[in-house]
């Protein structure tokens, strides 16, 4: 039989194929982006990045009313954007099969915040599976479908970081080949929720809990591992492999499907054993149902109620309850190591604007000397750029949820901020929904400064398109929406265009701006260097003119390196040369110029 | 056998994922059941990048625990001590001779450790280290990008997997200009081990 070592991600996206999928839509987020990366390899299934994750499932339902199969992809926040959406296919249900995605990430490896999406599961009334590993991943996500166009219902499927970003085997079932023609068909009473349909609609909803909940006593996705009767454990997700390792020998319920819960399988093996144990992560989603059915259990007692789950978590948590007693005797990480937080990425187009920033309002200073109070406010947003507020650029003040900063910045203004606030925004952030702040800041004459910084991607999730790009999900040439001409179409009355590289220019509008009365909008414009690959003769310092004065550290540029041997070098490898050339700029002894030879 | 747990560590952009997978493969390839996942900060370079990769007869965690690695790979020294503690007693460490200083150092607020640290560092959880001139032996080949090949060569002296098949499974995945410079790359690691 065929193995394939995949990720979550991939099984996801496989699954799916295989399950006959037809259109597949998503805005990227970790750890949710590689589903649709995969998808969009596949031939024969439209998908596409969506402007933002509402309109991914909109365009999901919209298929699937026409009878074919349709998935929406996001990460956890991506559904608080898409939760009316949600809430309205949830309400008319669905012709062809529609899942919807959405990765929570414990730990918050990589969002602002950590969220449980089971919660939209239950406040939804639809079903909602966790996948355990990428064979699960692969097999829930072709179950998935079955269960959605079974019980007229989308099917919330919630794999977590661990699950998404794993790669275990997959041994992939028959392709299903579905005969369907998309067609829609008029059916008011489904599909247009006037307050009388939707009453009748909410009713079927109810209806289709209770078909589910039978559903749930029986189905595959829920199974019993017979152990000893000393130790039950009930888990679910990525929690159920960790405790399996740490307790070989006890009796598991592992949850496939989490909403509903099946009541009397619980209580049957809760009734043959000893004690139980509740291991998932995040929430007490599945405990305090247990709890409601007077079910005597232990679970966020022990365990952690927030991070990532790991097997080391789970012992050492059973360990201080009293529940395992020997653990191996443990090493413990070096303290005072040198931190590593990531960096904007050599001939980073944001490093020029941010250190301009940076210089302008006092954020960081030559190393020796003493830092001055910070001036202007910025407010930062969603994306590579959040990274300018790690030192030594320090120039983010806010960074909320997407699109955020713009509105934010409104706020201030409007509440009456002394200073004129600046907001930060990517290209693909403000095609998500900066658009809608700014809108709102035209309309109600916020006299803020908008820097849209332009690097023609989504860079922060891996270069994916968006409006702006004018690249679609299949790498395909597509329409491409300009920036200037939306903002200046929105009724933005001063935009201006500079190139990120040229810090004289950058610094001038800048000023320009600020000290403007009005609504500006910047857009700071140079590709993303990590998409293009553009490289030319990298930058040298030379050392006789270098007085150690340490300016161009301040750009923050990782190819740039200061020893207490050799001082401050450059790193030819890793600098991208000519096509940035802003330490060059900034290095008041004109020490650094292009090195001479072959072009890496 | 008993589960096999590999750790690969190093810097966003040196190919730590890369590594790993292939290796993954190459495990799949061999019959085994596979796990592996890789832990980054966020999607971006420059920040330190662990990967665990775990194979056997049955593997329920891809984690591996602290103090279970058999194997620890490691492209960057400092990246060496950061996840030292993962290795068993009796494990080995394969650490690149390549010192990447983070900007915390660059800046003047943190300090960098010399050698004589960071193998006394690691010899604290085991005292089978290799202080391995990776990046050296990768340029003296013709490019300093074959580092992750060099010491996948040396490391493959602690793998349960033969040689003959990780090579066939470097070479499976490389575009063809590539091939034959990795394989070099790869037996002169090998065999920096056996000298």
């Amino acid at each position: 039989m065929e193995r394939l070592l995949l990720s979550g991600n991939e099984a996801i996206a496989l699954g799916a194929c295989h399950a006959g999928l037809k259109l597949a839509a998503a805005y990227p987020g970790t750890p949710s982006t590689e589903i649709l990366e995969a998808i969009a390899k596949f031939p024969g299934i439209y998908a596409e990045w969506s402007s933002n994750e509402a309109v991914a499932v909109e365009v999901a339902l919209g298929a699937c009313y026409t009878g074919v199969r349709a998935m929406a992809c996001m990460k956890h926040v991506g559904l608080n954007v898409a939760a009316d959406a949600f809430m309205a296919a949830s309400t008319t249900g669905v012709r062809g099969g529609l899942v919807i995605v959405a990765a929570d990430d414990p730990g918050i490896h990589s969002s602002q915040n950590e969220q449980d999406s089971r919660n939209y599961a239950r406040l939804g009334k639809v079903p909602c599976l966790e996948p355990s590993d990428s064979q699960e991943a692969y097999d829930f996500a072709r179950s998935a479908f079955q269960l959605s166009e079974e019980f007229d219902t989308p099917v919330l499927l919630r794999p977590t970081t661990r699950v998404c970003h794993s790669k275990s085997v997959v041994m992939p079932s028959p392709k299903l080949e579905l005969e369907r023609t998309p067609q829609f068909s008029h059916e008011p009473g489904k599909l247009v929720m006037l307050p009388g349909a939707a009453r009748e609609r909410w009713r079927k909803v109810l209806e289709r809990m209770e078909k589910l909940t039978i559903y749930a006593e029986k189905s595959p996705l829920n199974r019993a591992v017979e152990g000893s009767a000393e130790l039950g454990i009930v888990a679910s997700g990525i929690g159920f492999q960790y405790a399996r390792e740490v307790f070989p020998n006890a009796s598991f319920l592992k949850l496939g499907l989490t909403h509903p819960l099946p009541d009397k399988l619980i209580r049957d093996f809760a009734g043959r054993v000893k004690k139980v144990l509740v291991i998932e992560e995040v929430e007490d989603f599945i405990e305090q149902y247990l709890r409601s059915q007077g079910i005597t259990a232990l679970g966020k007692e022990i365990f952690p109620r927030t991070g990532e789950f790991s097997p080391d978590i789970i012992r050492d948590s059973a360990v201080k309850a009293g529940i395992i007693d020997n653990t191996p005797a443990k090493s413990w990480p070096a303290a005072g190591l040198a931190r590593r937080p990531p960096l904007l990425c050599p001939g980073c187009p944001h490093s020029g604007v941010f250190f301009t920033l940076s210089s302008l309002g006092h954020r960081s200073t030559l190393p020796g000397k003493k830092p001055r109070p910070p001036k202007l406010t910025i407010c930062g947003d969603i994306g590579c750029y959040t990274l300018g507020a790690y030192q030594p650029l320090g120039v983010i003040d806010t960074c909320g949820c997407m699109g955020a900063g713009i509105s934010q910045a409104a706020g201030m203004a409007k509440a009456g901020a002394a200073e004129k606030p600046l907001a930060v925004i990517g290209d693909s952030t403000f095609m998500h929904s900066g658009i809608n702040s700014l809108l709102n800041a035209v309309y109600n004459q916020a006299k803020i400064c908008v820097l849209i910084l332009d690097n023609g991607t989504t860079a922060m999730t891996g270069h994916q398109g968006h409006p702006g790009s004018g690249l679609a999900a299949t790498r395909q040439p597509a329409a491409r929406v300009i920036i200037e001409e939306l903002v200046r179409g929105a009724g933005v009355r001063n935009a201006s265009v500079v190139d990120a590289f040229d810090l004289k220019a950058v610094r001038a509008e800048l000023r320009r701006a600020m000290a403007s009365s009005e609504l500006e909008v910047i857009i700071v414009r140079g590709d993303c260097p990590t998409l293009t690959r553009k490289r030319s003769r990298p930058r040298i310092i030379n050392t006789e003119k270098c007085d150690n004065c340490g300016a161009c550290l301040l750009i923050g540029c990782s190819a740039i390196k200061k020893s207490e041997s050799d001082g401050i070098i450059i790193d030819s490898g890793a600098c991208v040369g000519g096509y940035c050339a802003l330490c060059q700029q900034v290095c008041p002894k004109e020490a650094i110029s292009e090195s001479i030879g072959e072009a890496v | 056998m008993k589960t096999q747990n590999i750790l690969i560590v190093g810097v966003g952009g040196q190919g730590v994922v890369l590594a790993s997978n292939l290796l993954a493969e190459a495990a799949l390839s061999a019959g085994y059941d596979v796990k592996k996942t890789d832990t980054l900060g966020m999607a971006q370079r420059g920040g330190s990048v662990v990967s665990h990769l775990r194979f056997g007869e049955q593997v329920a965690s891809p984690l591996i625990a602290a103090g279970e690695a058999d194997l620890l790979i490691a492209f960057e020294k400092l990246e060496a001590i950061r996840w030292g503690h993962f290795l068993k007693t009796d494990g080995a460490a394969v650490v690149n001779d390549l010192a990447m200083p983070p900007l915390s150092v660059t800046l003047g607020s943190d300090v960098y450790p010399c050698d004589a640290e960071i193998v006394t560092a690691l010899k604290r959880f085991t005292p089978e280290v290799h202080l391995v001139p990776g990046t050296a032996t990768a340029s003296r080949l013709g490019n300093a990008k074959m580092v992750n090949t060099v010491l996948l060569g040396y490391a493959s002296n602690f793998l349960p997997i033969g040689a003959e098949r990780l090579a066939s499974t470097l070479e499976a995945g490389l575009p063809p200009k590539l091939r034959q410079p990795n394989l070099v790359a790869f037996e002169t690691g090998r065999s920096m081990y056996l000298k």
